[in-house]
């Protein structure tokens, strides 16, 4: 593995930043740290550039204990969440201060930081001062300031926090393929999940300090571990079985301790009378709202007091807000304090059974 | 249009309040000064004792512009960028000198380094004088005017915050090249605003340096001293003529001021 982190701790004052935390990361991988804000993200990538030193645990890099290497020697690239590129040097001396502290031979770092501009898209800007540019072109000189010491790993605080929503979507796909073209292993801080799920290979979402789950997009969404990740990712419904004394077909068998995630593609919502299979697992449900969503419509439907949210094609027969339509839930993600597992509707899979 | 009552009347009252307060006394400091002629007026300020109170001003002066421009600096970067156990307890330390009388800073170092105080001895033994002598108005100078650089540099450092600083270590700089290459160019105009302020407390200072002085002509003279030793000998117009030297001096730091304020206000733009 090439970043490893093992039991890692960290307190600031009797905040646990960092609560025995493990992780590897393989090399050339893009890897996404998510969480809330305070969650600790920040302080994983501080202590792993050595901007924070951990209370406990080590760090190895390419097989190497870092801890006590200083910063500067760690051949870490770090790209700050508000840039904090040096106002008083223009784009160029920017980028070529890490190169002239390395007192790199002058004609190298010439060559070195013009091809960098050139890879970022910034030629003829190379002597602009950064109040002189863009947030997005501040974000792109940052980024090639970083690489221009070739470092082993790059790390990015909060990449695209401090950008507008548009030019944000062309970063991520910028820095995703760049990161692609100069293959070097990249972990970035996000609290955003589209953002995470998109740019990332792998995430690690963190929350309260503690790494709670790492894979790719699609195993942390489709096998969430814990139950902070059953509700922190996609848009979810939580439901409990007790408390309003209702239950949904085919999932009455959740204990009152145990509650569930519903995600809008687990909801199916089909016009009254219209509906072929399961008639047993169809619920009926008021359309409370209907939103437009650009490619398709986000629905929500109230059934038994509770507010489900379910996505819709534009090609479907259309419903209006108010209309009564059957609801049927494929399944849900069930969790207690400590486990989550999915559950699949058991008056479907009875019939399912039946059928074959 | 009763916005504009308002406004005039305002403009009015700090003008006149500036008329009197400031600009007729200093208006009368020269024409006084001028009242013998000419020829008196340059007698009195190429008088042997007036040049040397020039010189051990302007020597006080530089000496604690020098060491209070280091010393500035290098509290204001701990206190910014640096957190540690005290630090609020320090940054009051700073300001102690602005809030105590300068009488009051010139006694402690009389009690400190006087025949009574505690380094009495071990100065005497290394036969080092400081009271009544020429370092004791460096000291008090320097006391008074310690926290004029830092107060300036602080803000504009602290505005600053430390991604810069962070950024430039990571990739290897030396304290010493962040400093020049990072934070030298952003706290420029502040550290010089700093300075002249600085300079012109020095100059002007009276109470720390009257207790510590001992009032020895030619020796222990700062200029401010010398004018008061003139006006009370009743020498009038030679007491408004060396004052005129402080005015003056007085006058082209203020312009300097102006300057640096407008220069540093266009470079932070």
């Amino acid at each position: 593995m090439y970043v490893e982190l093992k039991n890692i701790n960290k307190l600031f004052g009797n905040f646990k930043a960092s609560d025995n935390v493990n992780f590897e990361i393989e090399k050339g991988k893009l890897i996404g740290l998510l969480g809330p804000s305070g969650s600790g993200k920040t302080t994983i990538l501080r202590m792993i550039a050595g901007l924070e030193t951990p209370d406990s645990g080590d760090i190895f890099v390419d097989g190497i204990r870092i801890n006590d290497t200083p910063p500067s020697k760690r051949g870490i690239g770090f790209v700050f969440q508000n840039y904090a590129l040096f106002r008083y040097m223009s784009v160029f001396d920017n980028i070529a201060f890490g190169l002239q502290v390395q007192k790199q031979n002058k004609n190298y770092i010439k060559e070195r930081v013009l091809e960098l501009i050139k890879l970022i898209g910034l030629e003829g800007m190379e002597h602009r001062y950064p109040s002189q540019l863009s947030g997005g072109q501040r974000q792109r000189v940052a980024f090639a300031r970083a690489l221009a010491p070739s470092p082993h790993l790059l790390l990015l605080d909060e990449p695209f926090a401090a950008i507008d929503a548009k030019v944000r979507q062309e970063l991520r796909s910028w820095l995703r393929e760049m990161i692609e073209k100069v293959g070097v292993t990249s972990i970035f801080v996000t609290h955003d999940q589209e953002e995470a799920i998109e740019v990332a290979d792998e995430i690690i979402i963190t929350n309260r300090g503690k790494v709670e789950q790492k894979g790719t997009p699609i195993e942390i969404y489709k096998k969430p571990a814990t139950p902070f990740v059953a509700q922190f990712i996609g848009q979810s419904t939580v439901y409990e079985n007790n408390e309003d004394k209702i239950q949904l077909k085919g999932f009455e068998m959740i204990k009152s301790n145990e509650k569930a995630v519903i995600r809008p593609e687990f909801v199916q919502i089909t016009k009254l009378g219209k509906l072929k299979h399961y008639m047993s697992a169809a619920e009926e449900g008021i359309v409370e709202k209907i939103s437009f969503r650009g490619s398709y419509l986000e629905v929500n439907v109230k059934v038994k007091n509770i507010i489900l949210t379910s996505n819709r094609s534009l090609e479907d027969e259309m419903i209006e807000v108010g209309e009564i339509v059957n609801v049927q839930i494929y399944r849900l993600y069930v969790f207690n304090e400590n486990k989550t597992y999915l559950l699949e509707n058991s008056a479907m899979a009875d019939n399912n059974y039946i059928y074959i | 249009m009763k916005n504009n009552a308002t406004k005039n009347i305002l403009i009015s009252i700090s003008i006149l309040f500036i008329t009197i307060m400031l600009v007729i006394p200093l208006i009368a400091v020269i024409i006084y000064s001028l009242q013998d002629g000419i020829e008196a007026y340059k007698i009195a300020i190429f008088d042997k004792y007036t040049i040397k109170a020039l010189q051990l001003t302007l020597l006080a002066t530089v000496s604690a512009v020098v060491i209070n421009t280091f010393f500035g600096i290098f509290a204001a970067w701990i206190i910014t960028k640096f957190s540690f156990r005290g630090k609020h307890f320090l940054t009051t330390l700073i300001d102690i000198p602005f809030a105590i009388s300068p009488v009051i800073a010139g006694l402690i170092y009389i009690l400190v380094f006087g025949r009574t105080g505690w380094a009495y001895d071990f100065l005497q033994a290394y036969d080092i004088k400081i009271v009544f002598a020429v370092p004791g108005i460096i000291l008090a100078t320097i006391f008074v005017t310690f926290p004029f650089v830092s107060r300036e540099i602080i803000p504009v450092l602290n505005a600053q915050g430390k991604d810069e600083e962070e950024a430039a270590a990571l990739m290897g700089a030396s304290g010493f090249k962040i400093f020049t290459k990072i934070t030298l160019p952003h706290i420029k105009w502040a550290l010089l605003y700093g300075i002249i302020l600085c300079t012109a407390r020095a100059m002007g200072e009276f109470g720390a340096v009257s207790v510590l002085s001992g009032h020895l002509r030619g020796k222990t003279n700062t200029l401010p001293l010398h004018i008061e030793m003139l006006y009370n000998e009743f020498q009038l117009s030679s007491a408004f003529a060396v004052s005129s030297i402080l005015v003056i001096m007085a006058v082209i730091i203020l312009i300097l001021r102006t300057i640096v304020e407008y220069k540093g206000k266009k470079a932070g733009e």
